[in-house]
């Protein structure tokens, strides 16, 4: 692979995918460790196997721009962003280590805020913050911070839950509104800037996947984070190797995020989410795991969006608001606006 | 969707009604192809679905209306070399920036470390070059007639000296009257762009109806771009070539007026170069002299010479602008050509026919009810 | 080639207008258009007013047409 990185490579489209893969699927030769789910899986993280007890960890780094936005900052996405990722292997999130790099010059006042912002955050889901590392880069060489976060979480053996596990008959559904992050971010980048009152969604959702854990039918779950819903219908479609139909009416959006999307020619289906879930469960449970799920703090506006076949493995289709069918492509890369 | 008269252009009953309805008339035509020339009709027409509700003869084809697919390589190689220079500032719509000129993309030199940014509006380069004096600010201006009037509008009202404007700007009907001319495309109904025409009216599109074909001005809800194509199978089944609006709330007979003066203003027509086709007469806009000092091409004398653009080895995009062929005749498609490594225009583009294919796919199962 | 979605007029000022895309407000220039009255529809494309909707005209060609495929299908 010649020529340079682009920000498409760093999107969670197709572009990251190639880049993990030649890069570090290849290249690496033990991709799992004590029996657990390693590296191939690519999925939100990765686990260790004891007697009785499956360990999972996930490990991100968090780079959002602007650091400050509508709904919340880069330390509550950072706590979230990570215990959603544990949460989403159905593992009980119970640690966090966290690797935190300022610039030089970067305001002490901003930190705070940003660490309160990480202890509320850990805070709602009671989960400790046990290690981490604190650097500062030379003035110019780092935009303002960056942080890096490993989430630990636990769960009983066997009961780990991967993007593979989706089976024709089940259930899709969503716990709420997608591409509120997405929107509130871009209503703050210059040159395409406008006032919303639509806030990030970021937020630590074990609540809701808990209760729908304990209703005991949930095969797949994926957080829409980078390349949002449609990134992440296809990876579950992809990795269980099954057909996933979604009804465009039935998927929740606030409307400023539809108004945007249009207004821009964006997809909302490639707009982030940072505190919602695709849940995929089985058919007998769906109704009562939505309800459960909309008792929860995050989950009120929780829809069933579609159902999964086997017709066309690896596919996903909508159908669309005028009644037709399309096939619901992943993004390549970021979503950028398009006057055509 | 607040703006509830919106809301029915959108019902999921109505527009199958419609499509019933298309069926139902169409069953006693041969097969009756359908050409739309707006890249924001292929749009609604891949993101609703739509192929999927026509029946087997009715076919919706996609023509030369996507700015990506038919910007001169020239015209972004110019945008290119000049981001390449630390003084300025490069600004372009999104569409344009993933579009490889010769060797690479506004997006590979941005990742080289130059400025190229995104902009929404040519309102907010003009705001780019007020927010930095030290630099220059070029805004790329590519688009159609609905697009020129914007521009227009900077051209003449801007203050700012560090702004300047790069022009890839074009005219829908004389492409779409060398399209008819050249007779080799059994095209029997056009659905004519409805924001072009909210600018320049529907009078323009009057000369379609003397080559026998249909022609209906339509806007971009799926229920809009039903009721032309059934519009169009109605004057079919009749046997009639006529024009007809469907867009009525937005388009008229004369168009936007002041619209129209404030391009007249800007600029002059001149002959261009469409991707794939070639050069076609008084289809191309040019800033007017006396605002060469907005004209980027002036400011930093970049000579434009204009060449027959060939296609890349195997490319067939020159076909499928025109509607002459289908992506999936093209041995490139899907294969060496996909819209991670595009090799033609139209599959850079949202809008070009190729990537919508690849990416919405063109033969679905029949519509499934959910 | 020329996307252009509806919009709200919520305030005037001089050539420019905010608009309300549907809890997604900016600002757009009216100076192409006659007589903009806050609470209209406008047709934004790329920051610029290319044409004021005609609210009744667009439901009655919706009533039109929901009542000729009533007859017919």
């Amino acid at each position: 692979m010649d020529g340079k990185v682009t920000l498409s490579h760093g999107a969670g489209g197709e572009l990251t995918f190639e880049v993990v893969k030649r890069f570090f699927l290849e290249k690496f030769l033990h991709r799992s460790a004590m029996d657990g789910v390693g590296l191939d899986a690519l999925d939100d993280g990765a686990s260790i196997k004891t007697k009785n007890l499956e360990i999972v960890f996930s490990i991100d780094n968090y780079t959002v721009n602007p650091i400050f936005f509508p709904g919340g900052d880069i330390g509550r996405l950072a706590v979230s962003g990570t215990i959603n990722d544990v949460s989403m292997l159905g593992a009980k999130p119970v640690a966090i280590l966290d690797a935190v790099t300022v610039e030089e010059g970067f305001s002490f006042n901003d930190l705070e805020l940003i660490v309160n912002s990480m202890k509320e955050a850990a805070e709602e889901v009671d989960v400790a913050i046990v290690s981490g590392d604190f650097k500062v880069m030379p003035k110019g060489k780092l935009d303002k911070i960056v942080i890096a976060a490993c989430g630990v979480g636990v769960t009983e053996k066997g009961k780990i839950i991967l993007d593979s596990g989706a089976k024709p008959g089940d259930k899709v559904l969503v716990t709420g509104t997608i591409g509120d992050h997405g929107v509130a971010l871009i209503s703050k980048r210059e040159g395409i800037e406008f006032e919303t009152e639509i806030m990030s969604d970021t937020a630590p959702i074990w609540c809701v996947v808990e209760a729908a854990l304990k209703v005991g039918g949930v095969h797949a779950m994926k957080d829409p984070t980078r390349g949002g819903l449609a990134g992440a219908l296809n990876e579950i479609a992809e990795k269980s190797k099954v057909t996933i139909y979604v009804n465009e009416e039935k998927i929740p959006f606030k409307e400023p995020v539809i108004a945007a999307a249009e207004m821009l020619g964006l997809s909302p289906y490639e707009l982030l989410s940072e505190g919602k879930a695709v849940i995929v469960v089985d058919r007998e449970l769906a109704e009562e795991t939505l309800n459960e799920i909309k008792k929860t703090k995050y989950g009120k506006e929780a829809e069933i969006i579609g159902e999964v076949r086997r017709e066309k493995p690896g596919y996903v289709l909508i159908n669309t608001l005028a009644g037709g069918t399309r096939i619901l492509e992943k993004p390549i890369g970021e979503p950028i606006p398009r006057i055509c | 969707m607040w703006n509830n008269f919106l809301q029915g252009y959108r019902n999921r009953a109505l527009a199958l009604r419609i499509a019933k309805m298309i069926t139902a008339k169409a069953q006693t035509l041969e097969k009756t192809k359908i050409m739309h020339f707006c890249g924001t009709h292929e749009y609604t027409i891949s993101y609703f679905g739509l192929r999927s509700l026509m029946p087997e003869n009715i076919e919706l084809v996609a023509g030369p209306g996507c700015p990506v697919c038919v910007a001169a390589i020239e015209d972004v190689e110019e945008a290119i070399q000049l981001a390449e220079n630390e003084n300025i500032i490069l600004t372009t719509f999104g569409d344009m920036v993933r579009v490889p000129a010769l060797n690479k993309s506004l997006w590979e030199v941005k990742s080289e470390g130059f400025d190229v940014k995104v902009v929404y509006s040519p309102h907010d380069a003009l705001k780019l070059a007020e927010k930095n004096p030290d630099k220059e600010v070029v805004f790329f201006a590519v688009g159609f007639e609905t697009t020129a009037p914007a521009v227009a509008y900077e051209i003449i009202k801007a203050k700012e000296e560090n702004f300047s404007i790069l022009t890839s700007l074009r005219l829908t009907p004389p492409v779409m009257k060398y399209l008819l001319e050249s007779g080799d495309v059994e095209i029997r109904g056009i659905i004519a762009p409805g924001h072009v025409s909210t600018v320049i009216g529907f009078e323009p599109w009057n000369f379609v109806s003397e080559y026998g074909v249909s022609v209906v001005v339509a806007g971009f809800e799926p229920v809009d771009v039903l009721l032309a194509i059934l519009m169009i199978v109605n004057q079919v089944s009749e046997g009639e070539a006529k024009l007809e609006n469907e867009y009525k709330r937005s388009v008229e007979r004369e168009g936007n007026i002041k619209a129209k003066e404030i391009i007249k203003n800007a600029f002059e027509v001149t002959e261009t170069i469409w991707r794939g086709i070639g050069r076609i007469p008084s289809s191309g806009f040019k800033i007017k002299e006396r605002y060469s000092y907005r004209d980027a091409r002036v400011k930093y004398s970049i000579k434009k010479e204009i060449k027959k653009t060939s296609m890349p080895k195997g490319c067939i995009c020159d076909k499928v602008v025109l509607g002459k062929a289908y992506p999936t005749q093209c041995h490139l498609f899907k294969r060496k050509c996909t819209p991670r490594n595009p090799v033609g225009p139209c599959m850079v583009s949202t809008e070009g026919t190729c990537y919508i294919w690849f990416k919405f796919g063109k033969q679905l199962p029949s519509p499934l009810g959910l | 080639m020329c996307l252009a979605v509806p919009g709200k007029v919520l305030e005037i000022k001089g050539e420019r207008a905010v608009v309300d895309f549907g809890g997604v407000r900016r600002e757009a220039i009216i100076s192409m258009l006659d007589d903009v009255k806050v609470g209209d529809y406008v047709l934004i494309h790329v920051g610029f007013a290319i044409q004021k909707l005609d609210i009744e005209e667009a439901k009655e060609t919706l009533k039109l047409w929901v009542s000729i495929l009533k007859e017919t299908t």
